[in-house]
């Protein structure tokens, strides 16, 4: 986590209304250390666009404070923020060359000719296209072109570079090769980076944190592994990754641990990841690849019995559908090797899993 | 035959499906093109012909054409000619079509209609024989000028079918009855009058562009239901007559009309200005009319502009003015050169509006073509300003085309 002395970017209760009625961003606060990869991870309408706009400065802010290094920029105009954007759609200037896209921010800036040139052929080299230069944006392919928008948005050395769902219109073997692309980059050269995007996938293979958006809220903002192990409460836990929720009430509250009765008359104890009273309504998930079916070997600290249904061949994995007593369904990702159990349609089995890897919610 | 390989009867349905296709295109397109060889081909094709055809002399002396190709030109033409000439006019006479005679050569040498007009009712009377025998000496009888040269040279002039004589007349140039080209005299009234249209259009091209650049790219960016009314009001003149359009300037425009008033009204001018028959009336009519043309292309480009862009070269540290100019404006060009053109050429051409509030300075050349289809009733010459017109818009297009390129055009 971020303390407050080492915060390079800080929003502070940032608000934001188009309608003068509803709240598109509600109460945000932030803080990015320099060097951070920090992604905005959320379903669209989440607010998380509209953050990233208001940070470029083509929204205004309705209330709060946004700041780099200290130094407020809320009411500054975009093009004095001095911060480098990657849109999703490239954005490139269709008129001009690769060369003259990347020395227009150079240009703008005054720079000498001869730098200029010096500084395109060196990003060129960076992202390797050097043989592109004299081309337009229109002659190069998806990925290249992302490329070049990528170069353009770092050449003027900005104090921030956002990106806006940048991979959005890539196919998926590409999409791939850019973000090693972007990591490289971002590790190389070690700017900060405010990541857009709604392909979780993406935010969690290349964030150092993510903020996860709903509603205008940040339902949590934590590192890939923590938003994935602990998600804080129940929108999380479904947004990121796949997870199985089953309903039930508590009975026995201990600590962190708590007992949660389910319909079919079993118990079984989970994580509370907020307060959980007696008798309370609750919803526990468990992730399917943290479930085991009997016999297994794996450790457990939870048993339900359930009904086999059906089963899909992934590939390296095989998913087992099954259904609780109370109808609730259940899904189990198996590993693709030879204790993988065969069962017909209406078999009993047995699931079973630790409490680390079970998070209660309220209801 | 491997399977991989196409079979004869393969070959054979492809080629079908092909046939089918195009002929299904074909039909589709057909009544335009139906249309466009009636009402666009054939008119102009039957203009560009009568501006450089008039048979008219050579049908009603056939006779006396026959001879004069024997004749060198130079001299006095020979008895037997001027014999056959005088039994012509006779017959021309009685038939009362000596006028038209008159007049084709009277353009050629002024001053001819009368000669022509006289020696025509003085050969009425005379006796077919005596014409054959003696119609030389009668002709020399009834007018000096036919001693001289210059008249039967301006008949062999006019008696051609094919002529280029109604170009030179639409540039202002003359052939001398000995076949030389040079400037009329008297005021370049034609030439003068293509540059004044070539002006005015440039004029309203201009201002379509001031008035409309701003406009469209205010209603592309606009929300999408204020940007429909908008859309609608730049539509509305296309709904009303331009007739009702152009009048209501005349409403506006007149001495005591609207702006004046207003004018006086507030104490800006204690006199009216006359405004209407003026080309400051042109110009601002035409204006009116023709900013549509000039908007709707601009605007089908802009809306397909995506704001990124502009935002790109904000986030890069462009002020957005100079971030506009070197980056959106240049976008924008397909539409505006195609919004450019079409006010352009459509404008070159207008009639009605000048010639209801144009006056006498606000004429463009439409209106002296219609003159001399409707008036004068010179419609070889009204075919050869067409004409003209035709050829220097073609000519601008192909320049345009040089130096612009016509690829980028687009038109929405």
């Amino acid at each position: 986590m971020t303390n407050t002395s080492s915060a390079y970017l800080r929003f502070q209760n940032v608000k934001k209304t188009y309608d003068h009625e509803s709240l598109v961003v509600k109460d945000f606060s932030l803080d990015v250390a320099k060097g951070e990869f920090l992604t905005l991870l959320g379903p669209s309408g989440s607010g998380k666009s509209t953050v990233l706009m208001m940070l470029a400065g083509f929204e205004s802010v309705t209330s709060g404070e946004i700041s780099i290094d200290g130094v407020s920029i809320t009411r500054l105009p975009p093009y004095k923020r001095n911060i480098g954007m990657v849109f999703q759609n490239y954005a490139l200037f269709p008129h001009m060359t690769i060369e003259e896209n990347l020395a227009y921010p150079l240009t703008v800036r005054n720079m000498a000719k001869a730098k200029i040139r010096d500084r395109v052929g060196e990003y060129l080299g960076l992202i390797e296209m050097q043989k592109f230069g004299k081309r337009f944006p229109g002659q190069l392919s998806g990925g290249q072109r992302q490329r070049v928008a990528l170069a353009r948005a770092l050449i003027f050395e900005p104090s921030l570079v956002l990106m806006d769902e940048p991979l959005g219109a890539l196919d998926k073997k590409l999409r791939e090769q850019m973000q090693y692309e972007i990591t490289r980059l971002h590790q190389m050269m070690g700017y900060t980076v405010i990541y857009v995007t709604h392909d979780q996938t993406e935010a969690l293979s290349m964030s150092d944190r993510i903020a996860v958006f709903d509603d205008g809220i940040v339902q949590q903002c934590a590192s890939p592994a923590e938003l994935y192990e602990r998600p804080r409460n129940a929108f999380v836990a479904d947004f990121i990754g796949e997870n199985n929720f089953i309903r039930g009430r508590v009975s026995k509250v201990e600590g962190e641990v708590v007992h949660i009765a389910l319909p079919g008359g079993d118990t079984v104890t989970a994580r509370a990841e907020s307060e959980l009273r007696h008798d309370q309504e609750a919803i526990i998930s468990v992730r399917p690849e943290k479930l085991f079916v009997e016999p297994t070997s794996h450790a457990s600290d939870n048993r339900v019995p359930a009904r086999f249904v059906t089963r899909h061949y992934v590939g390296d994995f095989i998913r087992y559908y099954f259904q609780l007593s109370d109808g609730t369904e259940i899904t189990v990702k198996v590993l693709n090797d030879l204790t993988a159990p065969n069962f017909s349609e209406g078999d009993e089995a047995g699931l079973v899993w630790l409490i680390k890897d079970c998070s209660a919610y309220p209801a | 035959m491997t399977a991989t390989s196409l079979s004869k009867e393969d070959l054979g349905a492809a080629r079908r499906a092909l046939r089918r296709r195009k002929l299904t295109a074909f039909l589709l397109v057909a009544p335009l093109l139906v249309f466009l060889l009636f009402a666009f081909v054939a008119p102009i094709g039957s203009m560009l012909f009568r501006s450089v055809h008039n048979p008219n002399v050579a049908d009603l002396i056939p006779d006396t054409m026959e001879l004069m190709d024997d004749w060198d030109g130079v001299s006095l033409p020979d008895e037997s000619l001027m014999n056959q000439f005088a039994v012509d006019l006779k017959r021309l006479a009685n038939d009362r079509t000596s006028g038209r005679l008159a007049g084709e050569v009277n353009r050629i040498l002024p001053g001819s209609s009368s000669v022509i007009q006289s020696t025509a009712r003085r050969m009425r009377t005379v006796d077919d024989d005596e014409l054959q025998q003696n119609g030389a000496a009668l002709l020399f009888d009834a007018h000096a000028n036919w001693q001289q040269v210059p008249i039967w040279q301006a008949i062999r002039q006019s008696g051609n079918p094919y002529t280029i004589a109604h170009y030179l007349t639409a540039l202002d140039l003359e052939r001398t009855p000995s076949g030389e080209i040079q400037a009329r005299d008297g005021p370049r009234i034609y030439v003068s009058l293509y540059i004044q249209s070539l002006r005015i259009a440039l004029f309203i091209t201009v201002l379509t562009f001031l008035l409309g650049y701003p406009l469209a790219y205010f209603i592309a960016n606009a929300p999408i239901r204020l940007s429909n009314i908008l859309l609608i009001f730049v539509l509305l003149p296309f709904w009303t007559s331009l007739l009702v359009r152009t009048t209501s300037w005349i409403a506006l425009l007149q001495t005591n009309g609207v702006v004046n008033t207003a004018l006086m009204g507030i104490g800006l001018t204690s006199s009216p200005f006359s405004m209407l028959y003026t080309e400051f009336a042109t110009i601002i009519a035409m204006t009116h009319i023709l900013l549509p043309f000039m908007i709707l292309p601009l605007y089908s480009v802009m809306k397909g502009i995506d704001p990124s862009y502009l935002r790109a070269a904000m986030s890069m540290g462009g002020k957005p003015i100079p971030a506009f100019l070197r980056i959106y404006f240049p976008m924008t060009l397909p539409g505006l050169s195609a919004g450019a053109l079409l006010v352009f050429i459509v404008s070159v051409g207008y009639y009605i509006t000048p010639a209801l509030v144009g006056g006498a300075d606000g004429q463009m050349i439409s209106n002296l073509i219609a003159f001399h289809m409707q008036q004068s009733n010179n419609w070889p010459l009204a075919a050869a300003l067409g004409s003209l017109l035709l050829f220097v818009i073609l000519l601008l297009y192909w320049t345009y085309d040089r130096l612009v390129g016509t690829k980028n055009l687009s038109f929405g």
